[in-house]
């Protein structure tokens, strides 16, 4: 988030302190949370005591083979813990950048009419405080009065400044960032420790990591799985014991280290860590697993069509003469009159001009005085150097503008700009001194790649609903070309709200964006609410996930991030049970082979010894681990498709490569290991 | 001819299966039909009988509470009966009073559908027992696994709180399904040659002029109930082995559908249910392809016979005949065993402890995945928790929280379903383990080596899938082998049947998700082949090592 490029690799660094963090994990207080690798650890205790105390065991014999069955599960251990270090590591540097713009700030609080210095960490809540030019806001709050230039980069990493003032959607500033120009009075939301800054260092840094639902149902799974094998292998011996095979207590080890699905277990909360921090680096901010894993899951979403959809700027799309004017005319005035113009719709005249390959005179411009758009007048234009006027506008201001100078009104005016406005338009009109040229038809454009990636999500099964202020007819205009399947125009922020309902009663998920304090119980209503860093704090309270880039699209993302979260803990667990047969056929024949020779028929992979195929499924068990970081950590790749043909393809990937690979692994491993047993 | 005669009998199993499937359907569905106008009258004259006025619907937990409350009292009633037998009526052959522990153990044995029997019918019982208790249970238990699976269908396809009736369910299963068409099994059965008499045991004048006993009875009836209730406890000894349990070749086909259609009828009902047929069919094929490459191993094994005995010379090309009737064969010896294990049945036509290493695994290994079909409802139920098994790890993979039949499976689901799948090898395992450490369990084995470990396995197998389908040999009737095999049965029953209410009721309360392009279908091939994958993987890699050490080694070392 400070810095906006994506990583690359992983530094020598991070690589050191996980591998730091690795040995600390050790710690079996930390690691009983994780039951799969607790169980690997007692196991390794055990080989351990086995080689420190050989008589006790009466193990003398087998030493050579009990240290090396010891390292191999230590290293077993110290990958899972290295693959979860890894995955906070990432978070951990982010938060660090983080905590260095949090240093010691001093805040000028108001108190009774004077200001007083104290440090920002003596601020609560409701206090007041003024910020000036070149000062630090110490803590969340809305300003009450004033306006200035803030530069937020120190959260966005977007190094433009951007205007706060009191009242209206702009009027949330953020402890940490920095007042430009100007000075704002402000009302602290926030206690300290619980500003958004505070938030989001706990989420980077991953103190605050709850276990999602889906999370402790597969926890539940793996330990139960875990549990099982533990009696399968515990049993064991005294079923073998009976037709005279003496299992020793390593060999049984071995077996159960490799039957528990450890390549999950171990990766399991790497994979959620890395997921929130895909959010993270996408610039996106999730409150939760949970809301991530959500984003996964939606069946909706509920898109506003200005700023999302659309660029939200209108555009010239045509130029249309009334009054039998020339085209040419109309069109060189219109330039004219935006030659100075720096709004998005006076610079796309001149770029429909451009487009159109038609020119104007530009020097009838030249040392004009540029009026510019004013609420009140409701047009711009200029006015020329040889005394004439030029104005575009809204139709009737025009209108009247023109009336007013003795001018007539061409009738098809009317006409024309009723069918712009049907097209889903806006008529500006363009006048001369009393003169009524023309219009310019302004037209919302739908932001590229838009239809096509509306028409991915159709293929994914989610719904898009595009809520608009725009009349039913603009709405519709935009809804068809846009491709999205549902549209609400007119739409208040209540409307939001009934959809969502209305939504969710039918068990959907629905996601939305908002900034808007209005927008703020829809957005808490929402499955997934995507609130937008510029917009106000209620907006950022009430959803669970804040877009410091403020791009609304972004929403469409977040949900292939959470799907890919799930797929990837999907396709490793799959991967991990499956890997348990190859390991059967490794271990069992070479467990009883020996008091059996007949079950030599068993080792179909023809491993070299009953030794050698034990460590080998137990190396190939501990270094699948570390080969499995880079996909955890980058997720599974995701293609927008239908549920059917992703399950085939990872089905095949990870469920048949699940059941292959470890037979290959294993069987190269044997030619190693045989070597040396 | 051996491989045509189980091709038609598997033809007509699945020709039932549709009619079968509908008729449960519409039996539980509790929507009015004609068949009310045919059982209505009897039916309400129970429910009056039994203070039954409304029968409204109950809550998982209340459904749970009233099925075990009603085995209570049966299980004490009946323990009453054959304790006491040598005083109560109907008693012509004197038989005495049956010892604690084994009766602790049958008690539990036909109450839990398992009908492990540490006894001998004929010398163990009165006529009173065998009707009183041992068919009463065959009818009652078997209505109570059939009610629990309904009602579980009913939870894991329906909304809102209630799974049914509890009393309701079990009584309509008994007037409308087991009444009636054992009634029907019975005259079929009478017909052809089986006995069904209250006379005492004849005593006949040999052609040397020996006496010989030769113990008749109610056989018929008991024989009807004993496979439509997929009980399996036989009226002799020697069960379906038996000249008059199981006369003729037509008779053992009769038996084996009787016992096989119902549960194979249960996934289509589910799908009726679940108002998506293809869904039925896709819990069926599951089940139907591990059963046939069962059938396969047992006809394919018992066919080429025993190594050692060919290897003296004996004339191998009728297979292993050992231990089989003589009019049955080996197809219909090894469908016959198939189809028991797979229904947890646990009626026998042939010796199961003399079959070929591989065959006698084959009812071994159904046994300990319990879902090949099934006995009475819990077939349906363990395949569908499998099936829930597999949306949860594969489901994860279309990027979606899993979810089966629109309902999402979260950590309550799991939680539970973590027990069922728990229970199974725990109450195999363990007391396998113990026995072997134990000279009370060691002493019971009959033939050392990995043959022993397979009897010991089979044994507890057995008891906990609820088949009762011994592998023989063992000296079974010992306190310790009527008391560890009763709690198993015990557990095996109702932990599983319990938790998976509670799964149901679980999901029942959820707020179904709507089905889009997005969702992982459960409907079609692909999943019937998840669903066989997560039965392997997830059930049977459990059992691999210790099944390694029994049928698989004595089969490697007889090669």
């Amino acid at each position: 988030m400070v810095n906006k490029e994506k990583k690359k690799g992983l530094s020598a660094a991070a690589v050191r302190s996980a591998a730091i963090e690795s040995f600390i994990k050790l710690n079996p207080a930390a690691m009983i949370k994780n039951p799969v690798m607790f169980v690997v650890e007692l196991s390794t205790i055990i080989v351990l005591l086995m080689v420190v105390f050989p008589h006790y065991f009466s193990s003398q014999d087998a030493i050579g083979f009990n240290i090396t069955v010891f390292i191999i599960l230590m290293f077993t251990l110290l990958f899972a813990n290295f693959a979860e270090a890894i995955a906070e590591g990432r978070g951990k540097a982010q938060a660090n950048s983080l905590k260095r713009s949090k240093q010691e700030m001093f805040a000028n609080k108001l108190i009774g009419g004077k200001v007083v210095v104290i440090p920002s960490t003596e601020l609560r809540k409701g206090d007041i405080f003024i910020v000036s030019q070149g000062e630090m806001i110490p803590g969340d709050g809305e300003i009450i009065e004033g306006l200035a230039s803030v530069d937020e980069s120190a959260i966005t990493g977007e190094s433009a400044a951007v205007i706060k003032e009191a009242g209206g959607d702009f009027s949330s500033v953020t402890g940490g960032t920095r007042v430009v120009s100007d000075w704002i009075k402000v009302r602290l939301t926030s206690d300290p420790g619980q500003s958004f800054i505070d938030r989001m260092i706990a989420l980077v840094e991953g103190a605050k990591r709850q276990k999602s639902p889906n999370e402790i149902a597969l926890d539940t799974l793996l330990t139960s799985l875990t549990v099982i094998f533990l009696i399968v292998v515990v049993t064991l011996a005294p079923i073998a014991n009976y037709v005279g095979v003496h299992l020793e207590i390593p060999v049984l080890i071995a077996l159960l280290v490799c039957l528990i699905p450890t390549t999950i277990g171990g990766l399991l909360s790497a994979i959620g860590i890395a997921g929130m921090d895909r959010v993270t680096q996408f610039n996106v901010l999730a409150m939760s697993g949970k809301a991530v894993e959500a984003a996964g899951d939606i069946n909706t979403m509920i898109l506003d069509k200005t700023g999302t959809i659309t660029y939200g700027n209108r555009m010239a799309s045509d130029i249309i003469p009334v009054g039998g004017n020339e085209l040419v005319t109309l069109a060189a005035w219109a330039a004219i009159s935006s030659a100075q113009d720096e709004t998005p719709e006076g610079r796309s005249v001149l770029e429909w001009m451009k487009k159109q390959s038609m020119s104007y005179d530009a020097s009838l411009a030249q040392g004009g005085e540029f009026i510019p758009f004013k609420a009140e007048t409701r047009m711009s234009g200029m006015d020329l150097s040889d005394g004439r006027k030029v104005r575009k506008g809204s139709v009737d201001t025009v209108r009247k503008w023109v009336l007013a100078g003795g001018g007539l009104v061409p009738p098809d005016l009317e006409k024309v700009s009723n069918h712009v406005a049907a097209l889903g338009g806006t008529p500006l009109a363009v006048a001369v001194d009393n003169e009524l040229l023309g219009v310019i038809y302004l037209k919302d454009t739908v932001k590229p790649g838009m239809k096509e990636r509306f028409q991915q999500l159709r293929e994914m099964g989610i719904k898009t609903i595009m809520c608009t202020g725009d009349n039913p007819l603009t709405a519709a205009t935009i809804a068809k070309e846009a491709g999205v399947d549902d549209f609400i125009a007119e739409s208040t922020p209540e409307d939001k709200i009934t959809v969502i309902r209305r939504e969710q009663a039918e068990g959907k998920m629905v996601a939305m964006t908002g900034d808007g304090t209005n927008d703020a119980p829809a957005l808490a209503q929402a499955d997934v609410g995507l609130a937008m860093n510029s917009g106000t704090i209620a907006a950022k309270e009430a959803a669970n996930m804040i877009d410091l880039d403020s791009d609304p699209s972004k929403i469409i993302e977040v949900v292939a991030i959470g799907k890919q979260l799930l797929m990837t803990r999907g396709a490793l667990t799959t991967f991990s049970i499956a890997n348990d047969i190859a390991k059967y056929f490794a271990i069992i024949p070479a467990m009883f082979m020996l008091a059996i020779p007949e079950m030599g028929v068993l080792n179909i992979m023809k491993l070299g010894s009953p030794l050698s195929a034990i460590l080998s499924a137990l190396i190939f068990n501990a270094i699948i681990i570390p080969l499995l970081i880079p996909l955890a950590i980058k997720g599974v790749t995701y293609k927008p498709m239908s549920g059917s043909r992703l399950l085939s393809r990872n089905l095949l990937i990870y469920g048949l490569g699940g059941v292959i690979v470890p037979f290959a692994g294993i069987k190269l491993l044997d030619y190693v290991v045989r070597l040396w047993v | 001819m051996d491989i045509l005669q189980l091709v038609i009998v598997i033809a007509v199993l699945i020709l039932l299966v549709k009619p079968l499937g509908t008729y449960v359907y519409q039996v539980f569905a509790n929507e009015p039909s004609r068949l009310d106008r045919l059982y209505g009258g009897t039916e309400r004259l129970i429910f009056r009988m039994i203070g039954l006025k409304q029968r409204a619907g109950m809550s998982w937990k209340v459904y749970a509470l009233s099925f075990v409350a009603t085995n209570i009292i049966l299980v004490v009633l009946s323990y009453i009966i054959l304790s006491l037998q040598f005083a109560l009526p109907l008693n012509p052959n004197a038989i005495g009073g049956m010892e604690p522990t084994l009766t602790f153990n049958t008690v539990i044995s036909f109450m839990t559908n398992t009908n492990l029997q540490h006894y001998s019918g004929e010398s163990s019982l009165s006529y009173l027992s065998q009707m009183a208790v041992i068919m009463m249970m065959m009818f009652t238990s078997a209505a109570t696994g059939f009610s629990v699976a309904i009602a579980f269908i009913r939870g894991v396809t329906g909304k809102g709180k209630s799974v049914g009736n509890f009393f309701e369910d079990f009584v309509k299963a008994n007037t409308r399904i087991f009444l009636p068409v054992s009634f029907v099994i019975m005259l079929v059965l009478v017909a052809l040659q089986v006995p069904q008499t209250l006379d005492p045991t004849l005593t006949v004048k040999t052609l040397e002029g020996a006496v010989q006993q030769i113990a008749i009875g109610p056989v018929a009836s008991l024989e009807a109930i004993k496979h439509l209730g997929t009980n399996g406890g036989g009226f002799f000894g020697a069960n379906s082995a038996h000249p008059f349990e199981n006369p003729s070749p037509l008779t053992n086909v009769i038996e084996i559908l009787s016992m096989w259609a119902l549960p194979a009828a249960l996934p289509y009902t589910f799908g009726l249910f679940a108002k998506n047929k293809k869904q039925g069919w896709v819990i069926f094929s599951a089940m139907m392809c591990l059963f046939l490459v069962f059938l396969t191993v047992a006809f394919a094994s018992e066919k080429v016979g025993n190594p050692a005995m060919n290897a003296l010379g004996i004339d191998a090309a009728q297979g292993s005949m050992e231990g089989k009737e003589v009019r049955f064969g080996i197809a219909q010896s090894a469908l016959f065993t198939t189809v028991t294990a797979a229904a947890t049945t646990g009626s026998v036509n042939n010796m199961h402890d003399t079959l070929t290493p591989l065959g006698g695994m084959v009812p071994l290994a159904e046994m300990m995945l319990n879902v090949v079909f099934g006995g009475k409802g819990v077939g349906i139920i363990n395949m569908l928790m499998y099936a829930i098994l597999a949306v949860f790890i594969c489901g994860l993979m279309v990027g979606r929280t899993p979810e089966f039949l629109q309902r999402k499976i979260e950590p309550r689901e799991m939680k539970l379903i973590a027990i069922a799948i728990l229970t199974h090898p725990i109450i195999i395992l363990i007391p396998t383990a113990i026995a072997f450490m134990t000279d009370a369990g060691q002493g019971a084995i009959s033939n050392a080596g990995y043959h022993g470990i397979s009897q010991v396995l089979y044994e507890f197998t057995s008891s906990a899938a609820n088949n009762g389908s011994g592998f023989e040999g063992l000296s079974d009737n010992t306190p310790f082998w009527n008391i560890s095999t009763g709690l198993v049965m015990l557990l095996g029953r109702y932990v599983s049947m319990i938790v998976m209410l509670a799964v149901a009721g679980s999901l029942m309360e959820k707020q179904p998700v709507p089905e889009t392009l997005g969702t992982f279908r459960t409907d079609n091939k692909l999943f019937t082949v998840l669903l066989i994958g997560t039965v392997l993987l997830i059930g049977a890699l459990t059992f691999l090592p210790t099944v390694v050490l029994g049928p698989v080694a004595e089969y490697l070392t007889l090669r």
